[in-house]
């Protein structure tokens, strides 16, 4: 037993439950006690992942079932410090609407607890079992606010939706159980590609597991889920929802396409394929119909999903894989760049709500450039980035899917992806051109606790800072990537 | 050669002192921020000499080159260097913006820190566009001037500000995008460099080259612009700024113009001389149908926004005419309109400023009262009409010559605008400046103060400079187009 593959797992199980019963206890004004060792968790996690990958620890671990490789501690160090930002930038919001208490804690935890077995999971159980540990808990947080009639409809919706993907999921993963014999995705892996198997059922098998990642991802044609849960969950909610478990989906669909199905990958690209064009197109043309902010970035988040899809069906050429690392590097960068700019956006709305009133509409924002200058500057690097426009973090994320999807020859897909930018730079526009050339509707009050402020100048800059020297990011995806699958 | 990194400091330093500003901007400490935006565009003025006295007109090369390693996994370097086509747009670049910072002193009362901000690091990055030699950082450099141009125009811009920016910046973010493609493409075909002088020598068939061709065509003649994509100018020129006109006329078409020659002719010779044709119609059409449009006008600004279009018809036909004189001809023609359609917009923007409508019609007689400032038009106006001993002259008499020795019926084509030019603005002159007081308005105009006097007399010194000199300004040409015509001549195909 390699016991050291699992600790922080075990120790973000424990600190989850101590956090819970302490908040339980100890009654203090704020939550301070809990607050406090959640944030510990969460650095002590940050820095054993970073400690791990920096050590190249590439192991198994209870009996092949937990892998540790140099993808999975990336992807855990970046959902723990998105998951951590989440909950920085939401404690004004949540304070004032009754939300900031042990339950947020602990929930959080657990997602991100569902998170880490998503990402480290080697075997289709356990996968399934990490994704419906983070599936319960972001059903419970959309429903935290049990007052709110929207949030209890969008969590109503949310679980209904996700329990039916989640049966697609269990349902593909019992076809390939039942074509291999297996549940280990490495034996997958390799009965699929020395043995000629029943292929029907295997490919019955891919259809299910890519409806089922599709639901999970947001991807169109099974994106009604997003439109109503981003703008009916809490604000605060949307972020633990729409940040860091996209991170943990990417890491699922990397260990069960390409780790487990990769001698499929002719017949999943196709599908991924019809998935990144209709999200693309039902992403940003419904974007532009919305007024709502929250509704228009769940359309946008569609269609970014769509546009990481492009980099993730473009592993394979003419049946080699050469060159599959620095496709999936390029679609794990997009996704980074894209949490990233996520995290600010709607930290920027939670900036702009108050006691009784939600930032939602896209009005709410108008002249805020003259206002607050330095949020109206953070918003816009954060949406010129999301529209692709270097100097911005976004270009290089869409420069990279685009030179690895034109490498694999399929020219029209390129232009189709570039023009529907053209199409999605009208609504980032339309935000940027609301906060300064719009007059103000309404006065700004802005709220935050310092910590937050300082967090979301760095979250801002960072987007620029990537925009101009994005090589070291991309390295890193690229060598985590590169080392999971040598 | 030298020590100083000259090129980076043109670049960085209006970018910098922008930063700067965009910091310090208050409300409360606007004359602050215009003497810091100047002091900032003098020094990045300043720096720009040394690129002009240090040059050596006889070579082809590039010349004050920066390599340095950027975004490794792609090989792409931080790669600049001018050669003598790039060379008078950066000092040209320096100048327009130390005029705009003059040109918005007193009418921009808003946000004043914004908006000079946007100026100096719209400069920095239309320099970088001219240096760059790798074609991401081109790239890069390329569309970011989208993002002040976009809020010049829609902050301090007319009252139909937000249709003129956004379709200013969609219509020239389809085209560039096209050309990421371009770009892209070629990292591949070159075995994976993104430098522009490699791309020079790579092979490419024929369909590949007709494919780039029309991707690099959307980028740069929608910027340039070409009929039939010219629409956004006339929207974006009425509806800017006097600073975001002349900036938008000055300089930012003629990053289209130059993409031709840096990009085009040079990586897809073979179909640049089979679309020429297509090309060269698409100018003359330009030339004489946007000449007539230009005509009609009753809005003083569309008008020179109409003949700036007709204006750069030329100079793609003096670069599709592949010939030594042409496209001199044609690098001349933009340099020379980049004075000319700034003092252009420049008066236009004086008789803004104190009557608040540009319609031709309300004024008359303007000579009368504001007699220095009409000295100055009338010349701007005869330079426009490419009058001998001015700079307009001289750029379409060498395309018009080029023109003749390829086709004698293309020449007169091309040589009509020199009627239309005349027609337009000379019309326009007569029903502003001359004849009688129109109304009690234009009695009652003062004439130009000393700030204006300066920016006006800066900008005739230049035109007239180029028109009785022009040796100056095209001797460190010579070397780089010849090469240029080498590499136009040599076909890729294999």
């Amino acid at each position: 037993m390699n016991w050291i593959a699992i600790y922080p797992e075990i120790f973000l199980l424990v600190m989850a439950c101590v956090i819970m019963l302490a908040d339980l206890f100890v009654k203090d004004a704020d939550h301070r006690l809990a607050y406090g060792l959640t944030l510990f968790t969460m650095l002590a996690l940050v820095l054993t992942s970073g400690a791990y990958y920096a050590s190249g620890l590439d192991l198994f671990a209870m009996q092949r079932m937990v892998i540790v490789d140099p993808m999975a501690m990336l992807l855990k160090l970046f959902t723990t410090v998105a998951t951590g930002m989440s909950l920085i930038y939401a404690r004004r919001y949540a304070l004032d609407r009754g939300m900031w208490g042990g339950e947020l804690f602990s929930l959080s935890l657990f997602a991100l607890l569902g998170q880490f077995i998503m990402i480290s999971g080697n075997n289709l159980l356990i996968i399934y079992l990490g994704l419906e540990l983070l599936s319960l808990s972001l059903y419970a947080l959309v429903a935290l606010r049990r007052d709110s009639a929207l949030a209890t409809e969008a969590a109503m919706k949310y679980f209904v939706l996700g329990a039916l993907a989640s049966g697609f999921l269990l349902y593909g993963m019992s076809m390939i159980y039942g074509a291999t014999g297996s549940l280990d995705l490495a034996v997958v892996f390799k009965t699929i590609a020395v043995e000629p198997l029943s292929r029907a059922a295997l490919v019955m098998g891919v259809v299910f597991i890519v409806s089922g990642l599709a639901f999970k991802l947001g991807a169109a044609p099974f994106h009604m889920w997003i439109p109503d849960v981003y703008q009916g969950a809490p604000t605060a909610v949307v972020l633990l929802v729409g940040a860091a478990p996209k991170l943990a989906a990417f890491a699922m669909t990397i260990r069960l396409l390409v780790e487990g199905l990769f001698p499929l990958a002719m017949d999943w690209q196709q599908m991924l394929v019809v998935l990144a064009v209709l999200s693309i197109v039902v992403g940003n043309f419904a974007a532009i119909a919305q007024t709502n902010l929250k509704r228009m970035l769940a359309y946008s988040t569609i269609a970014q999903i769509g546009f990481m899809l492009l980099g993730l069906l473009s592993g394979m050429i003419n049946g080699n894989g050469i060159s599959a690392s620095v496709a999936y590097s390029a679609a794990m960068f997009y996704l980074v760049i894209y949490v990233l700019t996520t995290l600010g956006t709607f930290g920027v709305i939670m900036f702009m709500a108050h006691q009784g009133f939600e930032a939602e509409d896209i009005r709410d924002f108008a002249g805020l450039g003259k206002s607050h200058p330095w949020l109206a500057g953070i918003m816009t690097f954060l949406m010129f980035s999301l529209a692709g426009l270097p100097p911005f973090a976004g270009f290089y994320a869409k420069f990279e899917v685009l030179s690895v999807l034109l490498a694999t020859g399929r020219v029209w897909l390129v232009v189709l992806a570039v023009v529907l930018s053209v199409v999605g730079a009208y609504y980032y526009l339309r935000m940027v051109k609301t906060m300064y050339f719009d007059q103000p509707t309404r006065e700004h009050r802005v709220q935050a606790s310092p910590a937050a402020w300082i967090l979301m100048s760095l979250n801002g800059l960072a987007v620029l800072a990537l925009g101009i020297l994005p090589g070291g990011l991309m390295t890193l995806c690229y060598q985590a990537i590169a080392n999971t699958l040598h | 050669m030298q020590s100083l990194p000259l090129l980076s400091l043109s670049i960085w330093t209006p970018i910098a002192f922008g930063i700067l500003i965009l910091l310090l901007g208050r409300d409360t400490n606007a004359p602050a921020m215009r003497w810091l935006a100047l002091v900032g565009a003098l020094v990045s003025l300043l720096v720009t000499v040394p690129l002009i006295t240090g040059f050596d007109t006889t070579s082809a090369s590039m010349q004050f080159v920066e390599r340095a390693p950027w975004i490794e996994p792609f090989n792409i370097h931080y790669h600049l260097g001018i050669d003598g086509i790039s060379l008078w747009f950066i000092p040209l670049t320096a100048f327009i913006t130390f005029i705009t910072v003059i040109a918005g002193w007193q009418i921009i009362t808003e946000r004043v820190g914004l908006y000079m901000a946007s100026f100096l690091i719209l400069s920095g990055l239309m320099i970088g566009v001219f240096c760059a030699l790798d074609g991401i950082l081109f790239y890069v450099f390329f569309e970011a001037t989208l993002i002040p141009m976009y809020l010049i125009i829609g902050i301090w811009g007319g009252p139909r500000r937000v249709y003129a920016a956004f379709k200013f910046f969609l219509y020239t973010l389809l085209g560039s995008l096209l050309m990421l493609v371009a770009l892209i493409y070629l990292y591949f075909q070159s075995g994976g460099s993104f430098n522009i002088l490699d791309w020079y020598t790579v092979p490419l068939s024929s369909t590949a080259q007709i494919l780039l061709f029309i991707a690099f065509f959307f980028a740069f003649a929608v910027k340039i612009p070409m009929w039939p994509v010219h629409t956004w100018l006339p929207d974006a020129h009425v509806e800017a700024p006097t600073g975001g006109s002349i900036v938008l006329a000055a300089i930012m078409l003629k990053l289209g113009g130059y993409g031709f020659v840096r990009f085009v002719l040079p990586i897809v010779p073979d179909a640049s001389h089979e679309l020429a044709s297509v090309i060269i119609a698409l100018s003359i059409i330009a030339v004489i149908y946007i000449g007539l449009v230009a005509m009609v006008q009753t809005d003083m600004k569309k008008l020179v926004a109409y003949s700036s279009i007709a204006h750069m018809g030329f100079v793609t036909l003096g670069f599709f005419l592949f010939s030594d004189l042409s496209v001199q001809g044609g690098l001349v023609q933009m340099i020379s309109h980049g004075f000319v359609s700034g003092a252009m917009f420049m008066s236009i923007g004086v008789l803004y400023d104190r009557m608040h409508t540009r319609n031709i019609a309300d004024y008359g007689g303007v000579t009368g009262k504001m007699p220095h400032f009409a000295a100055f038009a009338v010349l701007f106006a005869m330079a426009n009409a490419g009058l001998p001993g001015t700079s307009g002259f001289v750029g379409e008499w060498m395309v018009i010559l080029a023109a003749v020795k390829s086709n004698f019926w293309l020449g007169l084509l091309a040589a009509s605008t020199l009627v239309l030019a005349a027609g337009y603005t000379l019309w326009m002159v007569k029903r502003v400046f001359f004849g009688p007081v129109a109304n009690d308005h234009v009695a009652a105009l003062k004439d130009i103060g000393a700030r204006e006097f300066f920016v006006l007399g800066l900008l005739a010194a230049a035109v007239l400079w180029f028109g009785l000199y022009p040796k100056f300004f095209t001797d460190p040409m010579q070397a780089s187009v010849t090469q240029l015509l080498q590499h136009v001549a040599a076909s890729k195909l294999q």
